[in-house]
C-alpha cells in the first residue's frame, strides 16, 4: 500500500493567474506522457518484472505519484481565481462548460485519458525501453512547457520535474545494464 | 567535452510562408552519455539538489527556450548547456 | 492559507520547516533510486541513513508544531483529530 504525506515533493509556485497555460499543463496530467500515464505504466509493469529490477520501477512509479500532485498543483493554482469571462478567453470555456474548474484527466487538447497511452508487454526488455523512451518524452513535454511560459516560479516548478525524468532515463537505462549482466547464467552453466 | 544541445539547419524553401528559423537545436542530456552511473560522483548540497532535480552534478544539464529570439536565427554554435 | 488560527510568524515557520523537510527528504528519494541500482555503495547507504535521522528529526519538530504529516498511523495523533484540517499541500 501507500503512505499519504502531508506535503509535495517540491514546493510549488505561480506568480500569476494563468488559465491558459493551465489549459497546457494539464497535457502532463492526463496526456500520453503525462505523469498519471507514467506513474500507471511503471505500477503495473511491476508485477511482471524480474525482481533484480521490480525496486527501480516500484519507486521510481512511487515518485510519478508525487509529480502528478505537482502538476495538479500548478493547475490548480492557475486556475483558482479565474472567472468564468477569463476561463472562456483561456480557451477553457468547453472545459468550464461541463467541469467548472474541476481538473479532468485529459491532454492539453481535451482529448480523455486512455489506458492505451501506455504498454505492458511482459519483456523486461521492451518494457524498460518503454520506460526510457517515455521519460524521453515527458522532458521533452516539459521543454515545451517552459517555452510557452514566462512565469519564473511556475518556469522553476517544470524544469525541477523535467530534471527528474532525466535521473529517472538514467536509473532505467542502468536497469538494462543489470538485466543484461550474465549473473544468474553464470551459476547455471 | 560534449554539449547537452546539437544544431541543424534545416532546408529552407523559397516558399516557406514564416519568416525561417534557420538553426534548429534539439537536446543530448547527460544520461544519454553517462553509462551505468559511477559511484562516489560529487554531489550538490542538498539545498542545491533540491533546487536543481538532482542530487549529482554530472546529471544536472538545464533547460532553456532556445528560440527566445531566434527568429531570423541565432543559437548557431550547437550549444552549450547553459546557454539561451 | 494556513486557517484563521495561524499567525503570520507561524505561517513563516511553516514555509520554513516544510522547505527543510523537502530539502532532506529530497536527497533521500535520490539516494534510494541510486541504491535500487547500486546496493553496494557503503558510503551512499551512510549517507542515507543520516538523511533518515535528520528527517524523522524536523518531522517531530514540525508536527510538533503544524499537526501530523501521515495519517494511517504513520504519525501520533492529536485530540481533537488533526490530520483531516487544511491546509493541505495543494492549498499553500
Amino acid at each position: 500500500m501507500w503512505v499519504y504525506e502531508k506535503k509535495l515533493q517540491y514546493p510549488v509556485r505561480v506568480s500569476k493567474c494563468d488559465p491558459r497555460m493551465a489549459k497546457f499543463l494539464i497535457e502532463q496530467y492526463g496526456g500520453a506522457d503525462g505523469e498519471l500515464a507514467a506513474a500507471l505504466r511503471y505500477l503495473n509493469q511491476r508485477y511482471t518484472l524480474p525482481d533484480q529490477v521490480i525496486g527501480i520501477v516500484n519507486d521510481i512509479g512511487t515518485e510519478e505519484l508525487a509529480h502528478l500532485e505537482m502538476i495538479a498543483t500548478m493547475v490548480y493554482k492557475l486556475t483558482k481565481d479565474a472567472t468564468a469571462e477569463e476561463m472562456k478567453e483561456a480557451g477553457l470555456g468547453a472545459h468550464y462548460a461541463d467541469h467548472d474548474k474541476a481538473l479532468f484527466f485529459h491532454n492539453a487538447a481535451g482529448a480523455p485519458f486512455t489506458a492505451t497511452y501506455f504498454q505492458a508487454k511482459g519483456d523486461p526488455i521492451a518494457d524498460l525501453y518503454e520506460d526510457i523512451a517515455a521519460e524521453e518524452k515527458a522532458r521533452s513535454t516539459y521543454q515545451w512547457l517552459i517555452n510557452m511560459t514566462d512565469d519564473p516560479d511556475l518556469k522553476d516548478g517544470l524544469q525541477f520535474l523535467r530534471e527528474r525524468e532525466v535521473v529517472h532515463s538514467q536509473r532505467f537505462r542502468e536497469a538494462v545494464e543489470i538485466l543484461k549482466e550474465e549473473r544468474g547464467a553464470k551459476k547455471i552453466f | 567535452m560534449f554539449t547537452y544541445r546539437k544544431a541543424y539547419r534545416p532546408y529552407i524553401s523559397p516558399w516557406d510562408p514564416c519568416p525561417p528559423l534557420l538553426v534548429k537545436t534539439y537536446e543530448t542530456p547527460p544520461q544519454l552519455y553517462m553509462g551505468f552511473q559511477p559511484m562516489g560522483l560529487p554531489q550538490f548540497n542538498s539545498r542545491e539538489a533540491l533546487r536543481r532535480g538532482t542530487l549529482w552534478p554530472a546529471l544536472f544539464a538545464p533547460y532553456t527556450n532556445p528560440y527566445k529570439d531566434a527568429k531570423g536565427g541565432v543559437c548557431d554554435d550547437g550549444g552549450t548547456p547553459m546557454d539561451g | 492559507m494556513g486557517g484563521p488560527r495561524w499567525t503570520d510568524e507561524q505561517k513563516k515557520a511553516y514555509y520554513k520547516l516544510m522547505k527543510e523537510i523537502q530539502t532532506v527528504d529530497f536527497v533521500l528519494v535520490e539516494l534510494n533510486l541510486y541504491l535500487n541500482t547500486h546496493p553496494d555503495d557503503q558510503q551512499a547507504v551512510q549517507q542515507y541513513n543520516e538523511f533518515v535521522q535528520r528527517s524523522a528529526a524536523l518531522k517531530n519538530r514540525f508536527q510538533s508544531m503544524f499537526g501530523p504529516l501521515y495519517g494511517f498511523g504513520n504519525s501520533y495523533a492529536t485530540c481533537p483529530w488533526s490530520w483531516k484540517e487544511a491546509p493541505w499541500p495543494w492549498q499553500v
